[in-house]
């Protein structure tokens, strides 16, 4: 089958739309509505082509094919179009590129300088929506919106939380939540995907920097930092290096030229979270305790096992995730050894999440008053952090972590991506159980992006099932099988976003198509190539067990580490 | 409350399509749909109930909130909107301090905005329970307000 482009003949498929095979042979038409592997919905036609045979303006990412079609991918008509649609689309929006969080990363405006729309042509009355500043981690800025419906269908179809959807109709429609209420009453689980897709600022995290840059500049503070396994080889995309570097000497040295006075690396308690979880593991089997075990370091799937399935809160591990594991070792142990009062310390994750931000805010995650952790900053603050500093990233010279709790392994490392969390946790299973290591390490049956991977792992006798899910939508799957009875699970993982932190909606928003998999295959070659593999075997784990904190589930572990869910009432 | 609204869901097959239908039922019953009856419907349903809102608000003869003492309905018909109807919302929206849709705190108003009510001769016009008030001009807007204000005291 062929179609014709551009006066050019190609090759296409059966059933692939224009808008693939134009991708396929590097030829650029914008779009707006639409979501790459989600079925096309039409809506804003952005992405029109020209039937060349009649002259009509066809929407490429929703049109199927047929041979000896022939289309115009920039012709006059199809160009004046394109700028009438965004000439019409700024002709209600508030225009304050300046001071928006977008400013030079926004679709609409770099749509409207590519088709060279330098006057304002269409007036319309402006929108007047209020901020919403409701939710921990997500602001909405509904003026800005442009009812793309991107958001409302990743919240759907991904996640299936559905807590937006369009509301009212003509002029009046806006994006809210049921009742049009604040997001911190819906049934948001702040995974942040919506930002991800949203190609204004009408989306964004809430920021934690004047907080941050006032706790820096109070002499009696101690600011402590810690990052998640997936920044270090996600945070270099911002500038410019490949995807996929790992930067984790320059993290270290910008954090401190910043001016944070101890930077850890939150792969330290990955490693602490596996010692916990796992030992939780190895009792529920052999106690004949509630099984399958559910990880609990994903704050997004903790909200949504509260308010759409609590029946399986007793399944969730009662560790707490690594974030906030840190957090409590730093305000009690290590403000304890350094003589510090946990009152002055002031501390600060980076990670690639805005889940994160709830989840640091959770009357759960306290310790003696104190919260476990002050301030979460995602990679994209990160980056904006770095570039206010005036810090050259690029040629800074690498420096190492802050010890203890800077050492890790790389079973902690891989707790960044989708089947990380497995793989560690199976390989210090295994050695507990069996006394010898896992033979090489590798548990290639969890790893890879697919949204849901599933194994058997002989261990001695037992027969372990794991089952690991990305995305909340192939989760909900995966539970409702378990309610239909399916029993032959041990240990699930769950992460909200598709491909596990390293996809977090946190993470650079537009970033390269292959940016996920370098990301990935960054993680494993760390693996690869260092020799402390396994989360039992890191130096400074152990020695806090035997200066602290005892044994994995003591009861002081159990006081600092560990915590329990509650049901959550919002409208589902 | 509660078995009517069972009934309804019962009666009607369970199925997107029925949204419409059982939401309109619920409506005249209740008055009003609820953030209650909007959760069960979403439960029997199995829908988000942000779809069922976003379904329900795309009309504009739902309300969210039970209607006042004083139901005021605001006709924007062809012929009253020819003859202001609009500057008359405005008003009536300015001095309740509710917009379209809503009810005053006090629970003595309730507005809403109504399509032709068939009565093109007296525009524009409103209907308060029923009653007629014809030819309106602002400055009658507050008499009006004030007129059942007072007879609910
Ligand atoms: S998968 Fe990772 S990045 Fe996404 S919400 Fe969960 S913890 Fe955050
Ligand atoms: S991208 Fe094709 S219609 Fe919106």
């Amino acid at each position: 089958m062929k179609i014709e482009i551009n006066n050019k003949w190609v090759e296409t498929f059966e059933e692939e739309t224009i808008l693939e095979v134009l991708k396929r042979n590097n030829i650029h038409v914008p779009t707006l509505c639409h979501i790459k592997d989600m079925l096309p919905t039409g809506a804003c036609r952005i992405c029109v082509v020209e039937d060349a045979d009649s002259g009509k303006l066809i929407p490429s990412c929703s049109f199927p094919v047929y041979d000896g079609l022939k289309v115009k991918t920039h012709s006059q008509k199809v160009i004046s179009s394109r700028k009438t649609i965004v000439e019409l689309l700024l002709s209600n929006h508030p225009d304050d590129c300046l001071y928006c969080v977008r400013n030079g990363n926004c679709e609409l405006q770099s749509l409207s300088d590519n088709l060279q729309v330098r006057e304002r042509k269409i007036r319309g009355n402006k929108n007047h929506h209020k901020l919403d500043l409701s939710s921990s981690s997500i602001i909405r800025d509904p003026e800005k919106c442009i009812l793309c419906g991107r958001c409302v269908r990743i919240c759907e179809e991904v996640m299936e939380v559905s807590a937006i959807d369009f509301i009212n109709r003509g002029n009046k429609t806006v994006i809210g939540t049921t009742f049009n209420e604040g997001l911190n009453t819906s049934s948001c689980v702040n995974c942040g995907q919506c930002i991800m897709v949203c190609p204004t600022g009408a989306l964004s995290e809430k920021k934690h920097f004047p907080e941050i840059l006032s706790a820096i500049n109070n002499p009696k503070k101690q600011v402590v930092v810690q990052y998640a396994p997936a920044i270090s080889v996600s945070i270099a995309e911002d500038f410019d290096f490949k995807a996929g570097t790992d930067v984790n000497g320059k993290l270290n040295a910008a954090l401190r030229a910043i001016g944070f006075d101890k930077v850890f690396d939150t792969t330290f308690s990955a490693d602490l979270t596996i010692m916990e979880e796992g030992t939780e593991l190895i009792n529920r089997i052999k106690n004949g305790e509630k099984l399958p075990l559910i990880t609990s370091c994903c704050p997004a799937w903790v909200k949504y096992a509260e308010e759409f399935y609590p029946e399986f809160l007793t399944n969730i591990s009662s560790c707490k995730s690594p974030q906030q594991m840190l957090g409590a070792i730093l305000k009690s142990y290590y403000a304890q050894k350094n003589n510090i009062n946990p009152a002055n310390i002031y501390s600060v994750a980076i990670m690639p999440c805005t889940a994160k931000k709830f989840e640091g805010q959770r009357d759960e995650m306290t310790n003696n008053g104190y919260s476990d952790v002050d301030a979460v900053l995602t990679t994209r603050e990160l980056s904006e952090l770095i570039k206010t500093f005036g810090i050259d990233f690029k040629n800074i010279e690498p420096e190492l972590t802050d010890s203890p709790h800077g050492v890790r392994s790389t079973a902690g490392k891989l707790f960044g991506v989708s089947g990380g969390v497995m793989e560690a946790a199976i390989r210090t299973a295994y050695f507990k159980l069996t006394g010898s290591e896992l033979l090489n390490f590798k548990v290639k049956s969890v790893r890879g992006l697919k949204g849901r991977k599933e194994a058997k792992i002989k261990i001695d006798n037992l027969e372990l099932g794991v089952a690991v899910v990305s995305g909340l939508a192939n989760a909900k799957i995966l539970l409702e099988e378990i309610k239909n009875g399916r029993d032959d699970l041990h240990f699930i993982e769950i992460m909200a976003c598709p491909g596990g932190c390293i996809g977090g909606g946190g993470q650079k928003i537009n970033a390269d198509e292959n940016a996920l998999k370098e990301r990935m295959k960054a993680l494993y070659i760390i693996d690869e190539n260092e020799t402390l593999k396994v989360s039992h075997k890191n130096p400074e784990v152990i020695e806090l067990y035997k200066n602290f904190l005892e044994e994995p589930n003591s009861h002081i572990a159990h006081k600092l580490l560990h915590t329990t869910y509650k049901k959550r009432d919002v409208l589902l | 409350m509660l078995q009517n609204k069972a009934k309804i869901l019962d009666k009607n097959q369970i199925s997107r399509d029925n949204l419409i239908p059982i939401l309109q039922e619920i409506q005249e019953r209740e008055g009003f749909l609820s953030k209650k009856a909007i959760t069960e419907v979403g439960q029997k349903m199995n829908l988000p109930t942000s779809k069922i809102y976003g379904v329900a608000t795309f009309y504009n003869q739902f309300r969210f909130e039970p209607t006042g003492k004083y139901h005021i309905q605001l006709c924007r018909g062809t012929a009253c909107h020819v003859l202001g109807s609009a500057t008359i919302l405005d008003e009536f929206e300015k001095q309740l301090k509710i917009k379209a849709g809503q009810t005053t705190s006090d629970g003595i108003f309730s507005l809403e905005i109504v399509a032709c009510i068939g009565a093109c001769g007296l525009a524009p016009v409103i209907s308060v329970n029923g009653e007629f008030h014809a030819k309106l001009e602002i400055n009658s807007v507050k008499e009006i307000i004030n007129s059942y204000r007072n007879k609910s005291i």
